[in-house]
């Protein structure tokens, strides 16, 4: 296909431009992270990261965001595999009834359930626990989850699970033994994605546990601390908002291609 | 979630398979669905149910509720402070959505004309702004729009000073600002979906289309618009929705402010449900934007499906 080379030339600086942009307020936020230390102010180092480190208590929200978000995962793919596998390959008895409720929670806005979650967790003593941010977010990702998982399990070759079938297993079996192994990459991606969202949720729990620090996650804290400081001190909220980010960006540098590829091409194979 | 919402299309599913035991309903099979369906049930589908009873009474969350009939929904139409916060929606709709879709399909236009060396890395970078925190974006953002922030330096240094203050501070400029930082956040993601779109067409339609003679303009309207159609369904459904949400970047940027420059409906559902109280109203709200979402993404959905006699030509001719 011939194209001239000044196209080329000109499309690649365009798309340079477009990335310089989308990278320009992380690099800009790190930037500042390390200015301002020193006696005069101006020299460079982490003395904001270990201020932040201190006032903020992100060592706990970050503990925290962890627990909850590896909880959240777990729980949800192995709920999501089991619903996914029976809605592929069993006779749910109102299993289109199901799937069409489930496709509406994917677009649901949260902030519809806030408000009665919050009574119905205190009526339970959840509040400020972390029961409160794991419970409803497991519930939440449900509907990726299952539907993830079931157009998975659509896509593996019927004969396979015929095989296994006359060979006798049970349908339990069949997913643990047969389906399970080839449906690692994809729980991979969908655990990816999960934890992603889990991590950055930010209403749940800002309603769900705005008392208790001890089980504060990293977004509510960097929240809670970049407010207080009214900008007081904007290299110190920069270091904070470094810290926050820094797990998923380092996640992110390993896993972006199964990342990317999952959440845009996925299912469409 | 893109990937699952374009495989909802039934035409563009796999014929389904023959499933032998498939004549009559496993009712062990809920055994499976179970716990998924539980957690969806008590943490979505009955707040849900609660969230619309209470849009029915004016309750403080303390004392008895009174019925209120339909006059919570009333005053989600006819309260000024409400009316401005869904048109704040609607201008940002288009920062949030418009833009994104049309810069996206702009650069992917242009790139689905040549091969792009190092197209891993940018499109690990475009999308970096989908994985982070919208804390942290915000956080970003209030630093790049200071007064003292890049942006004025910049303003400064090519003379144009007087243009410099404070973006997000500012009633004429902070809506707008928040519009450009949610282009930034979905202009990438746009994008990335178009490539992956792109990556699937045919280059011998490319070739045809340029021994046809059409330019670059008319193989884009001709090859490659029709061909991403699902992918343009799903990042408009992404980005109306994020849109219509958008809660966590306005509390964390100007919580509404200064004034009621930058109200929107979800700032509202917080501040009435949890701050004042009105717990009646706040659900009310929250039930509208449910339901404003859901009609727009159905919308979406049927505008941009294929047309029938396209999926069959495609059907014949593979």
């Amino acid at each position: 296909m011939k194209v001239a080379r000044s196209e080329t030339t000109l499309t690649h600086a365009v798309l340079v431009v477009a990335a310089l942009i989308a990278a320009f307020p992380l690099a800009s936020v790190i930037v500042t992270s390390l200015g301002g230390n020193g006696a005069d102010g101006t020299g460079v180092g982490f003395g904001n990261y270990a201020e932040a480190w201190t006032q903020g208590g992100f060592a706990s929200a970050l503990v925290s965001s962890a627990i909850v978000a590896i909880t959240v995962v777990l729980v949800t793919a192995a709920i999501a595999c089991l619903a996914g596998y029976a809605l592929a390959h069993m006779r749910v008895p109102g299993g289109r009834l199901i799937l069409v409720l489930l496709l509406v929670g994917l677009v649901l806005p949260y902030e519809v359930t806030v408000l009665p979650l919050y009574q119905m967790l205190a009526g339970w003593g959840l509040v400020d626990t972390y029961g409160a941010l794991i419970l409803p977010q497991v519930g939440l990702s449900v509907p990726l989850g299952v539907f993830w998982m079931r157009s998975f399990f659509a896509s593996v070759p019927g004969e396979l699970l015929e095989a296994a079938r006359i060979d006798g297993a049970s349908r339990f079996r069949i997913l643990s033994s047969v389906l399970m192994p080839v449906a690692m990459p994809a729980v991979a991606t969908l655990a990816t994605i999960l934890f992603l969202f889990t991590w950055n949720e930010f209403l749940l729990a800002l309603v769900l546990v705005p008392q208790n620090e001890a089980v504060q996650t990293a977004p509510l804290s960097l929240s809670f601390f970049s407010g207080a400081q009214h900008g007081a001190q904007p290299d110190v909220t920069a270091a904070a908002a470094v810290l926050v980010a820094l797990p998923i960006v380092l996640a992110y540098v390993l896993l972006q291609r199964r990342l990317i590829t999952g959440l845009t091409e996925g299912a469409v194979k | 979630m893109a990937a699952t919402l374009i495989e909802q299309d039934p035409r563009r599913t796999a014929p389904r398979r023959r499933r032998p035991a498939a004549s009559r309903p496993s009712w062990s099979s809920l055994l499976y669905v179970a716990p998924a369906l539980a957690f969806f049930v008590v943490f979505v589908v009955v707040p849900i149910i609660q969230s619309v009873r209470i849009s029915f009474y004016d309750w403080d969350g303390i004392s008895v509720a009174t019925p209120a009939g339909w006059s919570n929904y009333a005053a989600v139409f006819s309260d000024p402070d409400l009316r401005q916060a869904l048109g704040h929606s609607l201008v940002l709709l288009v920062f949030y959505a418009a833009l994104p879709v049309l810069i996206g399909l702009l650069l992917a236009g242009l790139m689905s004309r040549i091969r792009i060396h190092g197209l891993t890395v940018f499109r690990a970078v475009l999308f970096l702004p989908q994985i982070l925190s919208s804390v942290v974006v915000a956080v970003a953002w209030r630093g790049i729009l200071a007064d003292d922030g890049p942006v004025n330096d910049v303003l400064r240094a090519i003379g144009l000073g007087g243009l410099a203050h404070s973006w997000l501070g500012d009633f004429g400029t902070a809506l707008p600002s928040i519009g450009i930082i949610g282009t930034w956040v979905e202009y990438g993601l746009c994008m990335v979906l178009f490539l992956a779109g792109i990556a699937t067409i045919d280059r011998s339609l490319y070739e045809a289309a340029r021994l046809d003679g059409a330019g670059a303009f008319r193989e884009f309207t001709a090859v490659t618009l029709p061909a991403l159609r699902p992918q343009i369904s799903i990042a408009l459904i992404l980005t109306i929705t994020f849109a219509l949400r958008n809660f966590d970047l306005i509390w964390n940027t100007t919580r509404g402010g200064p004034g009621t420059s930058t109200t929107v409906p979800s700032v509202f559902v917080y501040q009435d449900a949890f701050q004042n109280r009105a717990l009646g109203q706040a659900s009310a709200l929250a039930v509208v934007l449910t339901v404003l979402i859901l009609v727009v993404v159905g919308i979406v959905q049927l505008a941009l499906r294929e047309r029938p006699e396209r999926a069959q030509r495609k059907e014949l001719s593979s």
